[in-house]
């Protein structure tokens, strides 16, 4: 397909994922003050510092209330990863492709991004958030399985596939990491027994907490990092994300699973080998901080692997068996 | 809103109506939906007509109001009452359709070629000379088959006489076509019984006509001819319809940095390399298709893509250069056209025409500012026209400069009363003008789509239909005749 076009598809998916998982943030926090009133602010601090602009947010909004937060998260269209303007660029991307992705998978973005439009004409100010970030996820989920349903499996699919994979592993990674921390503040406390509660919300909030009940019962740090990190079937688990975006690229590429034939294939072939045989108490015991920043960084080196790979402009002289003339 | 939309008391006020006639009986193949909305309970019209503009925001077929910044998005208004077109009617535009495109195809390859038209006196050649859209670069050039012209948009207007006039030749890039096919699909939605019970001729067979049109052009030794729609990009107010053609037909839709000419071919990039294309159906202006041939400016285009097509390796629709017949000033020629190439009366009439390039012509024109039409001879969209009885005194004395500084590039119109059709408002039926653009396909042969774009001055009054100028659109009901396929079956998907 057009280089164009997939790179339009890919930063689709991605923008898609990246509202989903802001909304995800948003609601866990929600519901953790629910469960812990009197420590309501120190929810909101880590929020903006982690995924956001913290200058920006100072200047414009100086008081990191809940009120404000929710509406420099969520409807800030000067703010570049708010939903609000995920939406908006999961939007003009898909704009430029509309003939490539199914007018459903068009109609539905564009119903997304309405509904978002029209809460944010509110000023911000709505009766029951949590309702609406449930419906920012539901939103998002329909696109995905309007997509599933209604586009080809073929390049196209993959790259909105790869997209939206790798954009969940890097987000549930970043839930965990901060809330890792705000819930252990100290070292001493990794090993002794989690308040349920807490832990809970954060599983739920990457709707984990059914699957990981399945497996584990009893929540322990270990076992809470092993199922978001390391789980090989639960879908928003990294290494489940990688290993599929993984088998995406090898149906783009026709190559093989297991080998490489360019160099984002290789990247992503390595993280997933790094991921599949990881051991938690090692991670652990070498800071999970670190071990974090280095799933980011690779996924970073993922996508621009796959930018160098598929999108970026090549000169037309450089290979000749790169023609095709079909 | 209560309004009671019904037709009992509407009034045509003297206007040529397409539904009703002088008496205010329902025209040929219009009584089924008189009778229809007649019957409709109170309110349900309105509510469907809310429903349709719904499915327009939820489709996204909008545009962005300039400088709104909480995103408002407004969408191109659509009214859901049809114009009717009776069978018979349709046969004679269609057949004046197909003589027409087919005399200024000729006219085009002889302007580009031996000029016989010029050397006999049918066009003068200062005119010609002055022709801001005369391309050199054009001289001599063989399009695929022969065809200059591949895809027009022919705009028609009813007087009050009721004669069909043609208003303009579109044959460039005319836009539009992606309206009336989705005004047919939510009309459909819509009336659903009243379908299944009109006899109309379908019109979804659109994008199979046109991609067979573009491959019928596509260089003789490919088997599985490669086409692609080439669009200037998402912030081209036709960008939607771009898109949409490219989906409904399958093919790629491309911005010029897409594609590369290497080797004497056009190729695209691709995921996987390089890909040769071999037809483009481009929505780009001739100005800016080709920066090595034409402006060289242009960011838009394909360096090197002229001399690709001149070696017939690609193929272009429409050919670079078509513009040179739809400027104002030859249209006012082109009747004289059709007898000089086809040797026949043409059968659907020019409105007549003042040529300010003759003097003559200019003293009349400048005496009458107030009653007539003046017309810029390149521009598009209702831009750089004085409608002389809505115009003021300021105006028309700027107009009456512009002529004499820039006598070539201005034509002039009587003031027509196009005809209108009822249009809903918030106070019931009222009449509003209309014109008709049919779509005409040359390929194998030439096949005009059964109805077109109507569009409305939805502004009480206005006689400018234009979308940019508070226009808007109707879907086209032609009725089919003995032997004419219907629509009633598509109706039933």
């Amino acid at each position: 397909m057009l280089s164009r076009v997939a790179e339009s598809i890919y930063w689709m998916a991605r923008y898609i994922e990246r509202a989903e998982n802001l909304a995800r943030f948003i609601d866990v926090t929600l519901n953790l003050i629910l469960d812990q009133p009197h420590s309501a602010h120190l929810q909101w601090v880590p929020l903006v510092s982690t995924t956001g602009d913290h200058e920006y947010f100072n200047k414009k909004y100086h008081q990191p209330t809940e009120e404000n937060v929710i509406r420099f998260l969520t409807f800030d269209r000067n703010y570049s990863s708010s939903i609000l303007s995920s939406l908006s660029m999961a939007r003009e991307n898909a704009r430029t492709v509309r003939e490539a992705i199914s007018s459903e998978a068009w109609e539905q973005i564009n119903e997304f991004y309405h509904f978002v439009c029209n809460a944010a004409r509110t000023d911000g100010k709505m009766s029951t958030p949590p309702d609406f970030f449930n419906a920012v996820k539901q939103h998002s989920q329909l696109f995905n399985g309007i997509l599933d349903a209604t586009l080809s499996h073929s390049a196209g699919w993959h790259f909105a596939n790869v997209g939206r994979l790798l954009e969940r592993a890097d987000k549930t990674s970043r839930i965990l990491d901060v809330k890792y921390y705000t819930l252990l503040p100290t070292l001493e406390d990794v090993g002794t027994t989690l308040d349920d509660l807490q832990w809970s919300s954060v599983l739920r909030s990457v709707s984990a907490f059914e699957m990981y009940r399945k497996q584990y019962h009893g929540i322990t740090i270990h076992r809470v990092v092993s199922f978001l990190m390391l789980d090989r079937s639960f879908p928003r688990s990294a290494l489940f994300c990688v290993d599929r975006a993984d088998q995406s690229l090898h149906q783009i590429s026709g190559s093989q699973l297991g080998a490489y034939c360019n160099s984002a294939e290789q990247r992503l072939g390595r993280l997933k080998a790094d991921l599949a045989f990881a051991d938690v108490n090692s991670i652990i015991n070498q800071g999970f901080h670190e071990f974090i920043d280095n799933l980011q960084d690779n996924l970073n080196g993922v996508g621009s692997a796959i930018h160098d790979t598929f999108f970026a402009m090549r000169s037309p002289g450089a290979s000749q068996s790169q023609f095709q003339t079909r | 809103m209560s309004a009671n939309h019904t037709f009992f008391g509407y009034d045509s006020e003297g206007f040529h109506d397409e539904l009703f006639d002088a008496e205010g009986r329902p025209r040929d193949g219009s009584q089924l939906l008189v009778d229809c909305i007649n019957k409709l309970p109170l309110g349900v019209l309105t509510e469907r007509q809310d429903a349709i503009e719904r499915a327009l925001h939820r489709m996204g077929i909008t545009f962005a109001v300039y400088g709104d910044e909480s995103g408002t998005e407004k969408i191109f208004p659509f009214d859901v009452i049809p114009r009717i077109v009776a069978a018979a009617e349709w046969q004679r535009i269609e057949a004046g359709l197909k003589q027409r495109i087919k005399a200024l195809n000729m006219f085009i390859n002889d302007v580009y070629h031996d000029q016989n038209s010029i050397n006999d006196g049918i066009v003068p050649r200062e005119l010609l000379s002055k022709a801001t859209s005369y391309r050199e670069p054009c001289h001599g050039l063989f399009p695929p088959k022969g065809i200059w012209c591949h895809i027009t948009g022919t705009d028609l207007i009813r007087h009050g006489d009721g004669e069909i006039y043609v208003l303009e030749d579109n044959l460039r890039c005319p836009s539009g076509v992606s309206y009336v096919l989705q005004n047919r699909l939510l009309m459909k939605r819509t009336f659903p019984q009243l379908f299944a019970a009109s006899h109309i001729r379908p019109v979804i067979d659109y994008p199979t006509r046109l991609y067979e049109t573009l491959t019928y052009l596509a260089p003789d030794h490919v088997h599985e001819p490669r086409v692609v729609v080439l669009t200037p990009g998402i912030y081209n107010s036709a960008y939607y319809e771009h898109s949409f053609l490219a989906q409904q037909m399958g093919v790629e839709l491309v911005e010029g940095r897409d594609l590369v000419v290497k080797d004497g071919f056009v190729y695209m990039r691709m995921t996987d390399g390089f890909q040769r294309v071999d037809v483009i159906y481009r929505r780009i202006d001739d100005d800016f298709i080709d920066p090595e041939t034409f402006r060289s400016d242009s960011m838009l285009g394909v360096p090197g893509l002229m001399s690709v097509y001149r070696q017939g390796r690609v193929a272009l629709a429409n050919a670079p250069g078509t513009g040179v017949a739809d400027d104002k000033v030859i249209y006012a020629f082109v009747p004289d056209l059709i007898r000089y190439f086809l040797n026949e009366e043409p059968i659907l009439p020019n409105v007549p025409t003042y040529i300010c390039d003759r003097e003559e012509d200019r003293k009349y024109v400048l005496a009458n500012l107030g009653k007539l039409v003046v017309k810029a001879a390149n521009e598009a969209g209702g831009y750089g026209m004085l409608v002389g009885p809505h115009s003021t005194r300021e105006q028309q004395k700027e107009f009456a400069q512009k002529i004499i500084e820039q006598p070539r590039n201005y034509i002039a119109q009587p003031t027509l009363a196009l005809s209108r059709v009822p249009t809903m408002t918030h106070g019931g039926f009222e009449g509003r003008h209309v014109d008709l653009r049919p779509y005409i396909l040359y390929g194998k042969d030439i096949w005009v789509l059964p109805g077109g774009l109507t569009r409305v001055a939805l502004r009480k009054g206005s006689l400018v239909v234009n979308s940019s100028q508070g226009g808007g659109s109707k879907d086209t009901w032609v009725i089919a005749g003995d032997g004419d396929e219907s629509a009633s079956a598509e109706a039933a998907l």
